[in-house]
């Protein structure tokens, strides 16, 4: 018989995360939630036990309700692992035990890496913010608005000097009434929402308006339009340093009317909505599919979140963009889920159970589809000219990826092998999605049928000195000893 | 070789069908198109998608096999002037490799490898001491004694190198035909008809059997099984760090190869195994074996310990029992030919085995010593 | 540029929250949970790193530990990620100049 350090592992301490690790260890199970960050909270939480940030008003209502999700997990008894990164889930070979395949997390804590055995594993690795590729996204100075968040959230930083944010969705329009609320200056925002986009959401309106986000939403938007300058229909974007030079941004250039304007700005702000983070998903083998309507690809799971690959679940964001509240949920299910899997509750007490958690899931994600379809970003700033870099690691253009495309390659992956783009230290996060459509525009295909890029373990980078002071675990001395 | 009497359009109607779109079967389609052989090239999915892609790039003749040393050296000449044969450098440099020895008693099998290869008339390998091996590699941990030497040898990148053979193999009239794998192989009336699993029919008068980890099931269609292991050599990357070092190094005693890209990039691998599920197209990584391979490099190269690992990954490949390819005619079917089993090193090769399976199909012989490659010393 | 909101700059400048650490050799201030790269942001270092590729500068971008832009030496361990290490009290911080570094 195998031995398991944990029934359970969560990946991620956002809310998804947070959700299901303490409804799994409130029901006895033995789980271990393995996160990143020092403090849990994930990004939409990022800092809430912690934030300088004190006067409530400023980051609102909807951050502060994180807060509210460190209790239960303090009282299930889950243990939590802040500062851990996970580089890889898999199975070890078939072989290694017999009858149990138990899955191994590879992860990194203070300084030294480990294997951890566990039965069930949950992803809830949360989004990222949906590259935005325009010329001179590379300069110091232009940051992406999630990012200047999570620098007010850990650090009470808010932008000075001349500061333009630029994009489209609704972490913009928060972040510029935080900053509001903070007192913090932007001197103008330019919205790239494609005007032809409001005709495609009108249908979709009436579910949004049983959503949960219209009031608030609203309120916000009305807010920062009255007090702040908003430049709406702006359909080219680029930064510029000083002239002749590349170490830092001077100005945003914009197109409006097909008239070009310049701003001076020495922080530009890029923002164009958030896509899941599914690196971790990716290189474990989970399948995944192109989501037509949130343009973004998503790894394929079912109603519990289970994925292609057996003991592991998706849970949030990570599994497509539904935001906080539903990411909550969707990590209750995923816990309702793998306990029955593993044996604690039967199929019955897990579908009743699940019943208030999915009536709230269908809640949250009320009028979903009317914002995917509004907040769509436009073609040119999904599928860049030529001279734009795609790959911020490597420094590849788009007009290098259609070059390739041309030569004979027909996916990411052979792009990647020819251009080596998506190479670099961050795995293709910054570049997968534009890659795919650059490709797919090239030939004229889908981004389906293009596909994305086969990720490999580790999916964050670890030292040799880490890798080859890997303490072995029995089914791997077993998997040795067997040679 | 002149083309089959038809009336078909010349293009559905190649002289010869090679199966496998890896740096095999493009080098033989290469070396078929420089004759005016009209070749179609069928892949299962796109060329160099498995260990012609993801291979260590290592253009080696040290250590190899007495009877691969032949071809491998005469493929050697042939990358020294790979810009003339597919109009691209490849990636290749030719900085040499070397495997060092830890221990007195591993340069003492160093000195007996040179022995046996000066005794049958060959000089590209040599053994170097203490000092010279210092010189060709300054990082060396302490401990090392002296080293095996093939100054001529070096690396290339592997994808790219495969690409141009195919880009060069099209340029002359080669065909590719990639996303649809060979599900059946039948012979009739001196033809060969090959379908494929997008349900596509192609005939030809001649195939070529270039399908790597999946050889032996394009030769059990002709009843004649192979002996063929599914392997997955694994290797890893790091992130770039300043240049220290040029030549491709390996170790006598352990499994190494360890080299640095121009770039700054360092690739680690040398042979561990990870798992093949060659069905699924997929690879499982075994890190207790990836862990096994950064301590080897942690104790050769003491600079290289706080490197960053940014990605690791496995190839697809075929091995034979005996570590050698098969090369040459099928035992069983005329008109067939064989070239797979590379048993991980058949990189360097490509170039030359190209040209041998072409030596076969247009002139029926080849001046290259391939007879311990034949198919048939599996037969039982 | 960044800048503390009033309140928190204050508080900073008032007490025990502050952590000394240097910037290439540059005494700098921070705040006790900051991380090193939103500690460069707020001591005006918008640039922490050039490029291995074509030496260009490049700084913080994600602050979420995806786009390996912040990376810099800390306390002589180069390639970290700023955003993903906390700043702490005599930490030496240095940018990267990737594109000396591996050229050959």
């Amino acid at each position: 018989m195998s031995k398991f350090d944990f029934e359970i592992a969560v990946v991620g301490a956002g809310p998804a995360g947070l959700a299901a690790a303490a409804l799994a260890a409130s029901k006895g199970a033995s789980v271990v939630l393995l996160d990143e960050q020092a403090e849990p909270g994930g990004q939409i939480y990022r800092a809430v036990t912690e934030t300088p940030v004190r006067d409530r008003k400023v980051l609102g209502p909807d951050y502060w309700h994180g807060a509210e999700l460190m209790g239960p997990l303090r009282d299930s008894g889950a243990a939590h692992w802040p500062g851990t990164t996970v580089w890889s889930v898999a199975r070890p070979r078939e072989d290694a035990a017999d009858g149990h395949r138990p899955l191994q997390i590879g992860l990194s804590r203070n300084g030294a890496a480990a294997m951890l055995t566990v039965r069930h594993v949950i992803l809830a690795t949360g989004a990222l913010e949906r590259p935005f590729p325009i010329p001179g996204w590379t300069l110091p100075g232009v940051l992406g608005a999630g990012a200047a968040q999570v620098l007010l959230k850990t650090s009470g930083l808010v932008p000075s000097g001349a500061t333009v944010m630029a994009g489209s969705g609704p972490l913009l329009w928060l972040l510029a009434w935080q900053y509001l609320q903070a007192g913090a200056r932007i001197d103008a925002i330019l919205d790239t929402t494609p005007k032809q986009n409001w005709r495609a959401a009108l249908p979709l309106l009436p579910g949004f308006l049983r959503s949960p986000y219209l009031g608030k939403g609203m309120k916000l938007m009305l807010d920062v339009r009255r007090k702040l300058t908003v430049i709406g229909n702006v359909t080219a974007l680029r930064a510029e340093g000083a002239i002749g030079g590349d170490s830092a941004l001077k100005s945003v250039v914009y197109t409006r009317n097909g008239a070009e304007h310049r701003l001076p700005a020495d922080t530009l702000l890029l923002h164009q909505g958030v896509i899941p983070n599914l690196n971790l998903a990716n290189a474990t083998g989970c399948a995944q599919r192109w989501d037509e309507q949130q343009r973004c690809w998503r790894p394929t799971t079912d109603a519990w979140g289970a994925t292609s690959v057996e003991g592991v679940s998706l849970a949030g964001d990570g599994a497509g963009i539904g935001g906080a509240r539903a990411a909550e949920e969707a990590g209750r299910l995923a816990a309702l889920d793998a306990l029955h899997r593993l044996g604690r509750i039967g199929r019955e007490q897990r579908d009743q159970a699940a019943v208030p958690f999915r009536a709230a899931l269908d809640r949250a994600l009320t009028g979903r589809a009317f914002l995917d379809t509004l907040y769509t970003p436009a073609e040119a700033f999904r599928v860049p000219a030529d001279d734009t870099i795609v790959c911020r690691c490597e420094e590849i253009t788009a007009g290098a990826v259609r070059e390739a495309v041309r030569m004979g390659c027909s996916g990411p992956n052979q792009a990647k092998s020819f251009l080596r783009c998506g190479m670099g230290p961050c795995q293709g996060r910054l570049c997968g999605p534009t890659v795919t459509e650059v490709i797919a525009v090239e030939r004229g295909v889908s981004p389906a049928e293009v596909g994305y890029y086969r990720l490999r373990p580790p999916v964050k980078p670890i030292t040799l000195a880490e890798l080859a002071a890997l303490p072995k675990t029995d089914a791997d001395i077993d998997a040795v000893f067997k040679h | 070789m002149t083309a089959t009497a038809s009336f078909k359009p010349a293009s559905l109607c190649p002289d010869v069908i090679v199966i496998g779109g890896g740096l095999h079967g493009c080098s033989a389609a290469l070396h078929l198109s420089m004759r005016g052989v009209r070749v179609l090239v069928l892949e299962k999915d796109h060329v160099a998608r498995h260990a012609s892609g993801v291979n260590a790039g290592g253009v080696r003749q040290l250590g190899r096999h007495v009877a691969e040393v032949p071809l491998s050296v005469a493929s050697m000449a042939l990358w020294h002037r790979i810009q003339d044969l597919v109009d691209d450098d490849c990636g290749f440099e030719s900085h040499g490799q070397i495997k060092v020895a830890e221990s007195e008693a591993e340069l003492a099998t160093s000195h007996a490898r040179v022995a046996e290869l000066n005794a049958l008339g060959f000089t590209h390998e040599e053994v170097v001491g203490r000092d010279e091996l210092r010189s060709l590699v300054p990082a060396i941990a302490d401990h090392c004694v002296g080293a095996l030497v093939s100054r001529g040898d070096g690396a290339a990148i592997p994808f790219r190198t495969t690409f141009a053979f195919r880009r060069k193999a099209i340029a002359l009239g080669t065909r590719f035909q990639e996303g649809g794998a060979v599900t059946r192989l039948s012979r009739q009336g001196g033809l060969w008809t090959v379908e494929t699993a997008d349900g596509a029919r192609f005939e030809a008068p001649v195939v070529v059997n270039a399908a790597g980890a999946w050889a032996d099931r394009i030769a059990a269609q002709v009843g004649e099984p192979v002996p063929l292991e599914v392997i997955a050599p694994m290797l890893m990357i790091t992130a770039r760090v300043a240049p220290f070092i040029k030549p491709v190094v390996g170790a006598t005693g352990r499994t190494l190869s360890f080299k640095q890209f121009p770039n700054g990039t360092v690739l680690i691998g040398g042979g561990l195994l990870g798992r093949a599920v060659r069905d699924e197209n997929r690879t499982e990584l075994d890190f207790s074996q990836v862990s096994v391979n950064a301590r080897t490099v942690w104790d050769l190269f003491p600079c290289m310990r706080g490197a960053t690992i940014v990605r690791s990954w496995a190839g697809i490949e075929a091995r034979m029992p005996d570590q050698i390819p098969v090369i040459g005619p099928s035992g069983t079917e005329p008109d067939l030919y064989h070239s797979f089993g590379f048993s991980a090193h058949g990189f360097q090769l490509g170039p030359i085995v190209g040209r041998i399976t072409a030596d076969l199909i247009t002139g029926g012989s080849t001046d290259l010593p391939i007879a311990p490659f034949h198919v048939g010393r599996f037969a039982a | 540029m960044f800048r503390r909101l009033p309140e928190i700059e204050t508080a900073l400048n008032a007490a025990a929250e502050a952590v000394a650490f240097t910037i290439d050799g540059r005494p700098a201030k921070a705040r006790a949970g900051d991380s090193v790269a939103a500690a460069l942001l707020a001591n005006g270092v918008t640039a922490c790193r050039n490029t291995p590729v074509s030496g260009a500068a490049r700084g913080p971008y994600c602050m979420m530990g995806i786009c390996f832009d912040c990376l810099v030496t800390i306390d002589g361990t180069g390639n970290r990620q700023g955003c993903q290490v906390r700043v702490s009290p005599g930490m030496a911080v240095e940018t990267q100049n990737g594109k000396r570094e591996v050229e050959r």
